[in-house]
């Protein structure tokens, strides 16, 4: 598996860290807290997760397919923060 | 027919035209009292315990593939019960004992072989985790023995005692731990459930479960609607898709667990034994594969497949542990697909959704659990109480606080 960093191009997985998925934000009220630590909605298919790129120390929401290992969309995660 | 030394000598003198399939192929009732998810390991033998030991009418496991296509097919076949945490302890032990009469029970050789299970130890960090281990477990009764450096030279001699970086400075040994012969297992107990009238419908797939008020009254299948009483769910790593099914998500992540098999060799290995230093344990299968794995591939996956980096990472551990293994080839390598918890460790509840049970979250260790899981799950469907020993295997443990982590590294199931 190859994962595209914005910054370094198409590089081996290894040079990536799973940081788990992207999904969950941190909530204001204590009792959500225990679904944001531990709840998953685990899909089959696409999924949306962090990797650290371990090189150049970006940290990435990538889109990847949990079925075919396919990758589609690769941004660094500070942009998506942004946007949301 | 039940297997003996009678039906052997009558097959032998009849042309072996005596024996009948191992288990009927029916097609399902309109009603089951109780219907199981998921026609592996686990699911197989809560049918078994269930019909055996609870009474609770008619029994079906629904299976989307076939009697074996799943994790109970696909793993590295050893049992043992050396865990440290309350909870888990009580739990694997009766687990191991289940193993050690299961073939009387069943009436179906499984090639339950305790040949031992030693962990490695390189550091004197590490030694001192395993007396701690070791200490905790006899003191659940669970047999376990710490060997210095020269008797685990003596136990195994041919590892790479002197690696620089990681010399062996002992172990833990469960000598009561071992290897079982995965597809007889899930054989056995299909054909176990099915002499006690459990209908096993193999190649139908659950496609929802009907819920009525908070109430389960079935499951929609690909056979169409099967009424039920009570379900149960044991679809290992897809299991968050079938809770997803009831409104609910788990505190799991599927991940892709990879193993391999060496070409056959003469007997190298007559026990199982893993690597302290880096992920890797080996065994050999009586047809003489070197069975071995390591770690997952770390990252959401479905796919019943890895990728490289572990294969490579897996034969180099190899190579520091048992540099003879160099030029041995590897036969084939496989994935199968692990329900991660949060935690490292089980679940076995009720849901929230009346009469609807969960099984789940194994992690890379379902496979020595089989009997004992489905002895509690049984237990927990007949009864609407937890089993003694499995008591702590709780879904709400995670909001408590009361989590099981025998490696203390938090919510993150891909360092499990």
């Amino acid at each position: 598996m190859r994962l595209p960093c914005p910054y370094c191009g198409e590089r081996d997985s290894r040079e990536f860290t799973y940081r788990g998925d992207a999904g969950p934000t941190r909530p204001e009220a204590d009792e959500a807290m225990a679904d944001y630590v531990y709840l998953r909605d685990n899909p089959l298919g696409w999924h949306k997760e962090y990797w650290l790129h371990t090189v150049c120390r970006t940290w990435l929401v990538v889109e990847r397919n949990t079925v075919t290992h396919a990758v589609g969309t690769v941004v660094p995660a500070r942009n998506q923060r942004a946007a949301s | 027919m039940r297997y003996s030394l009678a039906s052997l000598l009558l097959n032998a003198v009849s042309g072996q035209s005596r024996w009948s399939p191992a288990w009927r192929s029916p097609e399902p009732a309109g009603h089951y009292d109780v219907v199981i998810v998921g026609g592996g390991g686990h699911g197989l033998a809560t049918a078994h315990y269930l019909a055996k030991h609870h009474n609770v009418g008619r029994i079906a496991v629904i299976e989307k593939g076939y009697v074996g296509s799943g994790n109970v097919g696909r793993n590295t076949t050893i049992i043992r019960s050396n865990y440290l945490l309350p909870g888990n302890t009580a739990f694997y032990e009766l687990s191991l004992k289940l193993w050690e009469g299961l073939e009387q029970d069943i009436n179906f050789n499984a090639m339950v072989s305790q040949r031992g299970v030693l962990n490695l130890c390189h550091t004197d960090a590490q030694r001192d985790a395993y007396v701690r281990r070791g200490n905790a477990m006899r003191l659940n009764g669970v047999d376990a023995e710490l060997l210095d450096a020269d008797q685990v030279r003596a136990f195994v001699p041919f590892f790479n005692f002197d690696n620089a970086r990681f010399p062996v400075k002992g172990g833990l040994l469960q000598k009561r731990g071992g290897t079982v012969r995965h597809d007889a297992v899930a054989w056995g107990y299909a054909r176990a459930a099915d002499r006690r009238g459990v209908d096993i419908i193999q190649h139908c797939e659950v496609t929802g479960l009907r819920i009525d008020k908070g109430v389960v009254t079935g499951v929609e299948t690909t056979k169409g609607f099967i009424g039920a009483g009570k379900v149960a769910l044991a679809g290992a790593g897809h299991s968050s898709r079938l809770a997803a099914m009831a409104g609910m998500r788990l505190p799991i992540e599927s991940h892709v667990l990879q193993a391999f098999v060496s070409e056959a060799l003469k007997p190298m290995i007559d026990t199982v034994v893993t690597f302290g230093a880096g992920h890797f344990y080996v065994s050999q299968s009586d047809k003489g594969g070197l069975v071995f794995g390591g770690d997952i591939d770390g990252y959401n996956s479905y796919a019943q497949r890895g990728n490289l980096p572990v294969v490579e990472d897996v034969m180099e551990s190899a190579m520091a542990l048992w540099p003879a293994l160099g030029r041995v080839r590897l036969l084939r390598s496989w994935g199968g697909v692990m329900d991660m918890s949060m935690d490292g460790s089980p679940i076995i509840d009720k849901m929230p959704v009346e009469n609807l049970y969960l099984n789940a979250g194994w992690c890379y260790g379902g496979f020595k659990a089989t009997p004992g899981s489905g002895f509690c799950f049984a237990h927990l469907i007949a009864n609407d109480q937890p089993h003694p020993v499995a008591d702590r295997l709780l879904l709400d443990r995670f909001t408590r606080g009361a989590l099981i982590d025998e490696k203390g590294v938090g919510a993150q199931p891909n360092l499990h």
